[in-house]
């Protein structure tokens, strides 16, 4: 009667032949189909990681350096007279004292010989604004200081931690050979070593002028055939003659070579002193001095350093190179966690821009967005789902839900800025709008996501619900809305996950905006992390592009912080069972 | 199938008692189609009668009527005049879910809530209210699972998931959870359909024991079924009801040709 499921499938009258060749055949068939949806699936496994691996790698490469900086390690005299003229140790006095002096006088000591403004005014850029912020705040939390010599980390210019990173250029240090008869002094020292002591730095000088032809050449043969264009038969000319005088200084190979700044720079280590060698020959070398070492006629034990990159395309001159480098071998610099990127707001200062200000815009705008979203979100799908009537207008409606979710999300913001900034007045670049926003955006994501949830849970739940005397609500909230539960979270996730990136409609209401101060409030101005990331990646400092990269970094982290609690919560949801 | 006798039939309860529930033609609409056909019949207090006829003729659909569990489909109307204990089922002032309280349902496969057996017999009590405290409802929760003779097998593991037990003991719990909101009627649609025939063999026993206390309406395509548990037997056939009666009448000496043909196997 009802066992007619049961009866095999009508196939030929004789069935399924086991030993025939077309059943072996058609077995392999399906076989060989199987094995090569696998090694498809495979590969696009592997590549796909393969992608992920490249992206995190190439990330976390250039994103771990920002997370430490470089400091110098200077004994600090905090001098009465300098940051408490009046002598009050009143904190509005404390506050209004000289810390940029006290930084200078450090410097100072450490090299007495920057004497004339310009030098000086180099020595003091190679500490940041935000040492001298240090010290105030050090001062005001700590007024004894006051008087007092103390060792304190003094954090350096971005510059200065971009050469102490080799980022500015590549440096490579020599050992000298053999005994260096130093003679005269200041701008005019000669270096004498036997036993041809520059030879090495004298070829690899010569290495170089060959690359800058090979250059000559390569713009030569850019250019149009002859005669073309007067202006153009100059220009070949020039070239053509530097390439030969180059040419000609490479030929002979003891020849000695004048370096200036378009050249590789070429430091000589004596002691505790660097000078800079201006003319170089095979025996013999002239220089000039940028620290003085100890007087002393002959050294035995001295060091060569090149900097790879020519001193017109550094950011850091050879008189700076020089004082990092002294600085860095009397042990007085130090690589330390950077704290500063968590505490700080932006800044125009790559060395004191932080993330604090975008993490907490992020986090506040997430907040609004989940607490709108979230109760409205779900509603609108337990309603529709289970207590909406199944007319014209309810179909209309899920319709427009779904097309929602597919508009582009520089229209919400468009939206966002006609309402939200225009009619309601609310504040611009405030966290409250950006939330606004980011909520109609995420909206249908979680109303669809809830939605496909509550379809999930099976009606025999609901059924069972029912029979034993529950309403219709009291099915739905105690009986199928928890059993659903887990997929609305991971929808809900999943759309906040989606809100975390976005930044299109964020630059429409004014969160772009440059902000230094930390927000407080979701009605104070703020930025976001994504936001964040696009500013700092459309600067042209170098040093920011480490910030890009370390801000990638926390908002990839961010992001997992949120997924576990997800996954978390989800398992809280499905332990109950 | 198995080798439980077929039970007799109590010579006063051989002549229909006073009906608990009376159907005057009824008709049940899906839409357009026509499920229920003028169906008339007397559902007798305190005993097991039986729905038996071939699949799609509307024997789950008249269930559904019962306990207007019909009312969750759009689609569906019913009309005609349903009663019970002389009361209009279907009166406008009569909220379901007081009738669903009188009128308790199992289904065709368990369907026990993903929750532990304690809440799954407890949910009903709690939400109509009838206990007042956690002991009382410690009370409701173990004599309904004894009961259902469900009590010894679970009684170390109250804590666990529902879903956890076998299929025949979740059907089990089902009735338990039905048997906890003190209903005077119960529906079971196919209630064995899904179990093997030790475990249908162990929820006709519970069958048998229940009807001193309750009205068990049942629905099952098991002859057998209907002839052992049963006192009572309605045939229904394409959404008309052909015939009810005594159980060992219609299987007996059924008046009808088709109940007899069906009975007999020679059609399906
Ligand atoms: N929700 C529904 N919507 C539309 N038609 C339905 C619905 N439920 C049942 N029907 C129709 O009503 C008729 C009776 O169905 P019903 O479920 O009552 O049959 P049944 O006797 O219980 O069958 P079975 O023994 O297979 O369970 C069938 O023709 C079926 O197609
Ligand atoms: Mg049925």
């Amino acid at each position: 009667m009802t066992d007619t499921a049961l009866a095999p499938p009508m196939t030929r009258s004789a069935g399924v032949d086991f030993d025939s060749t077309e059943a072996r055949e058609l077995l392999k068939r399906r076989y060989r189909a199987e094995a090569r949806f696998k090694a498809l699936g495979l590969l696009a496994v592997l590549v796909t990681a393969a992608f992920l691996a490249f992206l995190l790698v190439d990330i976390l490469r250039k994103g771990i350096p920002s997370f430490f900086e470089h400091r110098a390690t200077l004994t600090v005299n905090f001098d009465a007279a300098l940051i408490d003229p009046k002598g009050t140790r009143d904190p509005a006095d404390l506050r209004e004292g000289d810390y940029q002096a006290l930084v200078r006088a450090a410097l100072q000591s450490q090299f007495p010989e920057a004497q004339d403004r310009r030098t000086r005014r180099a020595l003091d850029g190679m500490i940041s604004s935000g040492a001298v912020d240090d010290l105030r705040q050090a001062v005001l939390a700590n007024p004894g200081l006051i008087g007092q010599s103390r060792v304190m980390p003094l954090l350096f210019s971005s510059d200065a931690d971009l050469f102490l990173r080799q980022r500015d250029t590549l440096i490579t240090r020599r050992t000298g050979s053999g005994p260096l008869r130093v003679e005269g002094e200041s701008n005019a020292v000669t270096l004498r070593g036997g036993g041809a002591a520059f030879r090495a730095a004298l070829a690899e000088s010569k290495t170089f002028l060959a690359e800058r032809r090979r250059a000559l050449l390569a713009e030569l043969a850019t250019l149009p055939a002859a005669g073309s264009n007067a202006g153009v038969d100059t220009k070949r000319t020039e070239l053509e003659q530097a390439a030969a005088s180059i040419q000609a200084r490479i030929a002979d190979a003891n020849a000695p070579e004048t370096l200036t700044d378009r050249e590789p720079s070429l430091l000589v280590a004596i002691g505790d002193g660097i000078l800079k060698i201006t003319e170089i020959g095979a025996n013999e070398a002239k220089a000039t001095t940028l620290i003085a070492p100890k007087p002393g006629s002959i050294i035995t034990e001295w060091s060569l350093l090149t900097l790879r990159v020519p001193e017109t395309n550094r950011r850091v001159n050879d008189n700076v190179s020089a004082w990092l480098e002294i600085l860095a071998q009397r042990g007085l610099t130090e690589r330390a966690f950077n704290a500063r990127f968590f505490q700080n707001g932006d800044s125009r200062e790559p060395e004191l821009a932080g993330i604090r200000g975008a993490l907490i815009g992020s986090a506040l705008t997430l907040m609004v967005t989940l607490l709108l979203c979230v109760p409205i979100g779900v509603a609108a799908a337990i309603y529709l789902e289970e207590f909406a009537p199944k007319n014209r207008f309810t179909d209309l409606l899920e319709v427009n839900i779904n097309n929602l979710a597919a508009v582009p999300s520089i229209v919400f913001g468009l939206l966002g800025l006609a309402v939200f900034l225009n009619a309601f007045d609310l504040p611009r670049s405030a966290p409250l709008v950006g939330g606004l926003v980011l909520a109609l955006l995420v909206l249908p994501t979680i109303i669809i996501a809830s939605r496909a949830a509550l379809k999930a849970v099976p009606p025999s739940i609901k059924e069972a619900a029912l029979g034993v005397g529950a309403s219709h609500q009291q099915a739905v909230f105690h009986h199928v809305l928890p059993l659903a539960m887990p997929g609305i979270m991971t929808g809900t996730i999943i759309g906040m996950a989606h809100a975390l990136g976005e930044t299109a409609p964020l630059l429409m209401i004014g969160m772009v905006a440059f902000i230094v101060d930390i927000p407080g409030a979701i009605t104070e101005a703020a930025t976001v992390l994504p936001v964040q990331i696009f500013l700092w990646s459309d600067l042209p400092e170098l040093a920011f592009q480490s910030r890009t990269a370390g801000a990638i970094i926390v908002l990839l982290g961010f992001l997992l912080v949120m997924n576990a609690a997800a996954v978390i919560l989800r398992r809280m949801f499905e332990r109950r069972w | 199938m198995n080798d439980i006798a077929p039970l007799a039939v109590p010579p006063e309860q051989a002549d229909a008692p006073r009906p608990k529930i009376t159907a005057r033609n009824i008709n049940v609409h899906y839409g357009e189609k026509h499920a229920l056909k003028d169906v008339s019949v007397d559902v007798p207090e305190k005993g097991v009668m039986a729905f038996i006829g071939p699949s799609g003729c509307g024997k789950s659909t008249f269930l559904r009527c019962i306990n207007r569990m019909n009312d969750t489909i759009p689609i569906c109307r019913v009309t005609g005049d349903l009663r019970m204990d002389g009361r209009d089922i279907y009166e406008p002032g009569l909220d379901p879910v007081l009738l669903r309280a009188r009128v308790g349902m199992v289904f065709q496969k368990p369907n026990p809530f993903p929750k532990s057996i304690y809440e799954n017999v407890a949910y009903g009590p709690r939400l109509h209210g009838l206990a007042g405290d956690k002991t009382e409802i410690d009370e409701i929760v173990v004599s309904a699972l004894k009961k259902a003779s469900l009590f010894e097998e679970v009684k170390d593991r109250l804590k666990d998931s529902g879903t956890s037990l076998s299929g025949g003991q979740q059907q089990r719990l089902c009735i338990a959870r039905a048997i906890a909101v003190r209903p005077q009627v119960i529906l079971m649609d196919e209630p064995c359909s899904a179990l093997d025939p030790i475990a249908t063999a162990k929820i006709e026993e519970l069958i048998d024991e229940l009807r001193t206390n309750f009205t068990i309406v049942i629905v099952t395509h098991s002859m057998q079924q209907a002839a052992r548990v049963s006192q009572r037997t309605a045939f229904f056939h394409l959404g008309k009801l052909i015939e009810d009666g005594v159980t060992d009448q219609i299987f007996m000496n059924p008046r009808h040709e088709l109940t007899r043909n069906y009975i007999t196997g020679r059609f399906g």
